[in-house]
């Protein structure tokens, strides 16, 4: 039998039937439900007097809408729209039997922090959410990624999905990494190297000494923003570290069930001689703490670089997208990224709200002020146990010392779906994923970056190479 | 789902890459509960000149003079001419049904994100993959020839110009076969159930932890 990827290998093992032309139905073990993107398939099932096909395989939980100031129920939610959306998916999951982490529940959370999180996630399962960030959950060695409403409907209703296979692409990042400089680095860096459609049509899996090496935590981080390269799924071997991740999570088999789980997962990972239809390696060691100046996550640097210039650009729609991104940004063409001045902080999203990333700005922040020209400073915990978590460790007061805002779990400025919004002209130096323009609130200005690096720029009050900031400190 | 079969329409361009669904059908639109509806904020921010919220009456809204959808050569578009890596970004479906409120059909461009290009199938959109040339030298017809209109046949996957020459496309076997028949996936994947249920069984047994012991 000739070699395979772990991709092909996690596909192979749920094909539930292939047509001549490669079209499948592909089974799917788990799927996460959200207040967003599920309402209209379940009245579509309603509609045509459908019933789930498996609720077991089914996990809900409301994140895009929920407050992150003080509530206690969904009544609590200001917003009328956001809380019928809310309410709806409480009625369904009560309608259709769904287990729901609701408001007031310790487990609620963001969908792909809680999935890992409650143990739901496992290595070899195939898993899909209606929001495209579900490729975190490849971080495990589960063949996940985001599917839109109508799929999501399709999923409750035959546990299946049509498909056609992907191609394999490799990104392979060598050696090791500078202190200083973290996954978010590593996958903002990829993005840049290969733009957002590089993976267009492609599971990419991660492999080399760097990803050897990175927690698991730090492995969502990067698999979470495999679509920010255009592909729907990011992989990572599973290995020890993954094994021991999952263990005793309280979703995660138990007794035999485990010893025999552990022993089918230990082929998950692409075999030796595999081909790949793409391979791109980066060296670890020379990738520097990234900021995004622009309105695509392409449109990356690294923090002691200048802003592009458009007129450098051969190619015309990209020096006109360059264009727009500096007008938009309110950037000069040049300027050094560190004379960026920011306004806001957001550290939190599915990217990175996780403990090691709170863990991380905490360790920047710690005896530290957020500069008095930065207006607000959001620090928003990935679900309520990471919250309980941070708290049990004293970094919620080290964030309050500073001067941020220490909030309750959910996409929050993210997104701005709820109250927490970027407002229009500001510059966010921003632990999440998408820079596009208007995402985190109208007008406003995204700066992708890391924990340390956006808490880095709440101190000086603009982007600083956060190795200065550490070397200073101590 | 509504069938695709043939379209003679006017095309609008949509000249920039990597439009994501963030700007396709804005966060604040996303709360609603229905399918419908969305068309009148389709591009929001760059089509009026305040900020959109739900609710809020489009219709004495400040527009964007120049925003191509704003222009009268425009009005009545259903095919949308774009560049690469359309629909870039989230998954919400919103895109497409805001796509199709609005009144598009078809969107042609060089590339498409993934989720965008299956989203769109679905929802009796027909995308089109084309050559980078040739959405360039489209791109150019439709600026020099106000009211240019292509004609697209997907029963011969052909495109026909105002001049009578043709363009080839390709389309998934199934896609296509799911569009012109407006076919519902659901219903034919349920077709297959006892083939489900025999892949559920095996599956169960090689691992009982994937399934609920109650």
């Amino acid at each position: 039998m000739s070699a395979k990827t772990l991709y092909d290998k996690l596909w192979d093992s749920h094909v539930v039937r292939q047509e001549d032309d490669g079209t499948a139905l592909i089974y799917i073990d788990r799927q996460l439900l959200h207040e967003v993107t599920s309402p209209q398939a379940f009245e579509g099932l309603r509609l045509a007097n459908r019933k789930p096909w498996r609720i077991d395989a089914n996990l809900a939980t409301p994140d895009h809408n929920v407050p992150t100031t003080a509530y206690h129920s969904v009544e609590d939610i200001v917003d009328p729209i956001s809380r019928i959306q809310v309410k709806t998916l409480d009625a369904n999951a009560k309608e259709f039997g769904i287990t729901e982490f609701g408001i007031g529940d310790i487990r609620q959370g963001i969908v792909h922090v809680v999935g890992p999180e409650e143990g739901i996630t496992l290595p070899g399962t195939t898993l899909v959410c209606g929001d495209s960030h579900t490729a975190t959950h490849g971080a495990l060695g589960a063949l996940a990624h985001g599917v839109g409403t109508s799929e999501v409907e399709h999923v409750l209703a035959t546990q299946c999905l049509i498909q056609k296979k992907m191609k394999n692409m490799l990104v392979k990042v060598n050696g090791q990494l500078q202190p200083g400089v973290g996954p978010k680095d590593v996958v903002l860096a990829i993005i840049g190297k290969i733009g957002t459609a590089g993976g267009n049509g492609h599971a990419i899996e991660f492999g080399g000494q760097v990803f050897q090496d990175m927690s698991i935590e730090g492995r969502m981080t990067v698999c979470n923003m495999a679509i920010e390269a255009g592909a729907r799924v990011g992989l990572v071997a599973v290995d020890q570290k993954t094994i021991d991740y999952v263990e005793g999570r309280p979703f995660a088999p138990k007794g035999n069930q485990w010893q025999a789980a552990v022993e089918a997962w230990q082929d998950l990972k692409s075999d030796e001689d595999a081909h790949f239809d793409k391979v791109v390696e980066l060296e670890g060691s020379a990738i520097e703490p990234q900021v995004s100046w622009g309105t695509s996550p392409e449109m990356v640097v690294s923090v002691n670089d200048c802003v592009p210039d458009p007129a450098q650009e051969a190619d015309a729609v990209k020096a006109d997208g360059i264009r727009r991104a500096l007008s938009y940004m309110g950037l000069k063409a040049g300027m050094l990224i560190s004379d960026i001045p920011v306004d806001y902080i957001f550290i939190g999203s599915c990217t990175n709200s996780r403990i090691e990333d709170l863990r991380q700005a905490a360790e920047v922040l710690k005896g530290q002020k957020v500069a008095s020209s930065v207006e607000q400073a959001l620090i928003v915990p990935g679900s309520g146990l990471v919250k309980q978590q941070a708290e049990a460790e004293g970094l919620d007061k080290i964030f309050v010392e500073a001067g941020f805002e220490w909030r309750n779990p959910g996409c929050s400025m993210c997104l701005a779906m709820n109250a927490d919004r970027l407002p229009s002209g500001k510059h966010c130096a921003s632990t999440s994923n998408r820079n596009f323009e208007g995402r985190q609130g109208a007008g406003g200005r995204t700066h992708l970056v890391s924990p340390q690096m956006a808490a880095a720029a709440a101190v000086a009050g603009h982007f600083i190479d956060v190795r200065q900031l550490i070397s200073t400190n101590q | 789902m509504e069938k695709f079969t043939k379209l003679t329409a006017i095309v609008a361009p949509m000249d920039r890459a990597n439009v994501d669904t963030d700007a396709i059908i804005p966060k604040q639109f996303l709360k609603s509960i229905q399918r419908t509806g969305f068309g009148v904020n389709l591009f929001d921010e760059w089509r009026y000149e305040d900020v959109g919220e739900p609710g809020k009456d489009n219709s004495v809204r400040p527009l964007r003079k120049d925003f191509v959808l704003n222009q009268p050569r425009y009005q009545g578009a259903k095919i949308l001419l774009a560049r690469d890596n359309f629909g870039c970004g989230s998954s919400r479906e919103h895109a497409p049904w805001a796509l199709k409120d609005y009144g598009f059909d078809v969107i042609i461009a060089p590339s498409f994100a993934d989720i965008f290009f299956n989203n769109s199938f679905k929802n009796g959109i027909l995308p089109i993959v084309l050559d980078a040339d040739l959405v360039s030298s489209l791109f150019n017809e439709v600026f020099a020839n106000p009211g240019y209109q292509l004609t697209v046949d997907l029963a011969s996957h052909q495109m026909i110009k105002p001049s009578g020459e043709t363009l080839d496309f390709e389309v998934d076997a199934f896609r296509r076969h799911c569009l012109l028949n407006g076919l519902d996936d659901i219903g034919l994947t349920l077709q297959h159930q006892s083939d489900i249920e025999t892949f559920e069984a095996t599956h169960k047994a090689k691992n009982p932890w994937l399934f609920a012991t109650e």
